[in-house]
């Protein structure tokens, strides 16, 4: 391709990538770097329905000026990345000097908000992530060996949970669990514990939505495989069939390495979406055993008192560990590029 | 009286089918948009502003509210030009300064605004109160006859009755409570906190000061009461805890006085249900005289950046959205209306209650919203037994500080 006409032809993605990746990118990341102004707190006398009292107001006329020159706030540097809510370099530092043994210094590391997102959503990640590629991969399969007839109505419903909107799809299996809900009975018929409570448990929280995140993703990498399991090479399994290979044989040395791209391009995305999860922990109410990134943005936002620094850093952090988590994998798709 | 009631079925007719009588509000031009909260009273304001002739009058009401209204009264001009806001929204709507002192419009046009429902900081006017909230005691009177016990007045009672309604069999579950992680949680402990006698902050200044007797107190309070709710108590809010007294399985709780309305009626739940729940004063405890609640009021602010016009025609709209025009046999008991012709029904006794008892009102201080989200965020381990009410207090305390010097409160 010409220059000229590459140029043309990639403009209107680069273009939109600008805008809407890059543009964002460096607002949060200036953003984070910046708190508000000191301000000016005043006692007053604040007076409604329920009598008077003393309270303190902010004084907007003292730093109106100041508001006015640098409407960011003042600059801060990596202070909220350092904080208590993000990375807390001092709590761990004092954490490390008084934990006598790596269990008391691991729980205090939990305490902390950053951390204890951190464990919820690499374990998420790394949980969600394999067991998505290995359902898609045995759905796919069994899809694709069934009769014609039946195939396109197997394929709709395989779909399904991908096709719910994430936040109704955990509202539903929301309600299920419940105590008082179908499969909550049954596990509490199961273990004979009347008291036995999904929703009440730090462990079964985390198993509930990690079978939630597999349950509705395992369609993304179903479809995919699916894809891919038409243009295997019928010839070679042929042949192989002839040579005397079982299906478990065909699979392992012909299907396998055929679908391994793919894979690779599953991985990259799943490995993405799990590390943003953050719908679950919303229409599962599990804010009180598993906190992820996303929601710790969407917490600071949703306070009566929006905190977008802390929200902007959060971000910023997500990014990096995002980039960390895929750097394997793109090194990967970069060195089988090269070898082409 | 024919003709009385004849008016009466035409306008609850009108606000039925949407379309109130139009009324002449003093303006015939100007912007009024309207953002706030969705429930039954606010809506009936929202129409009455509307009913304003010759306005063009908008309104976004949703639960969503306090997370769109800042941000949609901070261009200039203002999307909002009012928002409906109570004692905890309206400090950050002050903090970003996108709110107008109203002393000139109430000097104009506002003179006949009881004293007492005008919202003042320091002298100047911030907003217009219509209505009165508060949690109180919320009971099933057919269990407490079963075990033959009083109306609780304190939460040591709740403690004893729930006891013996779980030992007699008449529930397992007896107490409810919205103890949801996040606002919920957070707002129980501030009623139980007050309870006790608790000051959030050193006096004066944005120093928290939660970690302290009255503190622990409060949590090992909160996590008794636990022990007789529903396991899932930390995933419930007002409306799944009030779904589980509607179902028959909770005889207890702390509710809201907005929502034992629908408590109440006929739908939702059984009659043996809805006949034998009643309002009572809210609690106290720990010996206290100070009841564990807090006081609320809802009301409404006008935009900063508009202009004086559509700040008159806003302000002329919403006066008309809380006069007495609005009131009929359905908003009636919608809520405790601080409106001329009100006429409280038995459901509103829990607020008048926490009123006449002088209840604290929530505190209306700029970085309580911080320490707000600190609480929700810090006390479910506790009550999980992770960790150590000491440990919970310093996480609140620490998450809090953290917020607050980022925000420019501490330095």
């Amino acid at each position: 391709m010409k220059h000229k006409t590459f140029f043309w032809f990639v403009l209107p993605s680069a273009l939109a990538m600008l805008l809407f990746i890059f543009l964002p990118m460096v607002s949060i990341v200036i953003q984070s770097l910046h708190v508000s102004h000191e301000q000016v707190i005043v006692e007053v006398e604040s007076c409604g329905p329920f009598g008077c009292r003393q309270s303190t107001t902010i004084d907007q006329e003292a730093t109106e000026a100041l508001r006015a020159a640098k409407p960011l706030g003042q600059f801060a540097g990596l202070t909220t990345y350092l904080d208590r809510g993000h990375l807390a370099v001092n709590e761990v530092g004092q954490a490390w000097d008084a934990s006598q043994s790596w269990r008391a210094f691991g729980a205090s590391m939990l305490n902390l908000p950053f951390y204890k997102a951190m464990a919820f959503t690499l374990t998420f990640t790394f949980v969600v992530t394999p067991l998505v590629i290995i359902f898609g991969f045995l759905i796919a399969v069994a899809v694709n060996s069934a009769t014609k007839v039946i195939r396109g109505q197997l394929i709709f419903v395989s779909l399904l949970p991908m096709m719910i909107t994430p936040l109704v799809g955990a509202l539903i299996l929301f309600w299920m669990v419940d105590a008082r809900g179908i499969v909550g009975s049954l596990l509490q018929d199961i273990s004979g514990d009347p008291n036995l409570s999904i929703k009440a448990s730090t462990p079964l929280m985390w198993i509930m939505l990690m079978v939630y995140g597999v349950w509705h993703s395992a369609p993304f990498a179903f479809i995919v495989y699916y894809a891919g399991l038409q243009t295997v090479n019928t010839e070679t399994l042929e042949a192989a069939m002839i040579d005397g290979a079982t299906r478990a044989q065909r699979i392992r040395y012909v299907v396998v390495p055929h679908l391994l791209p793919l894979t690779t391009f599953i991985a990259l995305m799943q490995l993405m979406d799990n590390f943003r999860v953050f719908e679950p922990i919303i229409s599962f109410s599990a804010s009180a055993h598993a906190t992820s990134l996303s929601w710790a943005i969407f917490n600071d936002l949703g306070g009566e008192t929006r905190q977008l620094s802390s929200a902007a850093a959060t971000s910023v952090l997500t990014v990096i560990g995002i980039t960390i988590l895929l750097t394997p994998v793109l090194i990967r798709t970069w060195r089988d590029f090269g070898r082409k | 009286m024919y003709s009385w009631k004849n008016f009466a079925a035409t306008t609850a007719f009108a606000v039925l089918s949407g379309t109130t009588a139009m009324a002449s509000c003093g303006v015939d031009a100007g912007r009024v948009s309207i953002v706030g909260n969705e429930f039954p009273a606010i809506q009936t304001v929202a129409a009455g502003a509307a009913a304003c002739e010759g306005l063009d009058v908008k309104s976004n009401l949703t639960a969503d509210h306090q997370q769109i209204n800042v941000a949609g009264m901070s261009g200039d001009p203002a999307e909002y030009t009012t928002a409906i806001i109570a004692n905890s929204s309206v400090v950050a709507l002050i903090n970003e300064d996108v709110v107008r002192p109203l002393d000139e419009l109430v000097a104009a046009h506002g003179a006949d605004i009881p004293k007492n429902q005008l919202i003042t900081i320091d002298g100047k006017i911030y907003a217009v109160a219509f209505m009165a909230n508060a949690q109180t005691l919320t009971y099933r009177a057919d269990a407490l006859e079963k075990i033959g016990m009083d109306v609780p007045a304190t939460y040591e009672d709740m403690l004893a009755a729930a006891e013996k309604m779980r030992s007699m069999g008449v529930a397992e579950n007896p107490i409810g409570g919205a103890y949801k992680a996040g606002w919920n949680l957070a707002q129980e402990f501030v009623n139980m906190y007050i309870g006790h006698g608790g000051e959030f902050f050193k006096p004066g200044s944005a120093e928290v000061s939660v970690n302290n007797a009255q503190g622990a107190a409060t949590l090992e309070m909160m996590k008794s009461l636990t022990a007789y709710m529903n396991p899932d108590y930390l995933t419930h809010d007002s409306n799944a805890t009030n779904a589980e007294v509607e179902a028959g399985n909770v005889m207890m709780l702390n509710m809201w006085g907005s929502r034992a309305g629908s408590l109440m009626d006929d739908e939702g739940a059984e009659a043996m249900v809805y006949e034998n729940i009643k309002v009572g004063a809210p609690l106290t405890v720990a010996g206290g005289s100070m009841p564990a609640t807090t006081l609320w009021w809802d009301g409404w602010s006008i935009a900063k950046n508009i202009s004086d016009a559509d700040a008159e025609a806003t302000f002329l709209a919403m006066k008309n959205g809380i006069s007495p025009s609005i009131l009929n046999d359905e908003t009636m008991s919608q809520a405790v209306w601080m409106i001329d012709g009100y006429t409280p029904a038995p459901v509103n006794d829990g607020v008048f209650a926490a009123i006449s008892m002088q209840a604290e009102p929530y505190p209306m201080l700029p970085f309580m919203g911080l320490l707000h989200t600190a609480l929700g965020d810090n006390i479910a381990d506790f009550l999980q037994g992770k960790e150590s009410a000491e440990q919970a207090l310093m996480d609140i305390e620490a998450a809090y500080t953290a917020a607050a010097k980022e925000k420019g409160f501490l330095q």
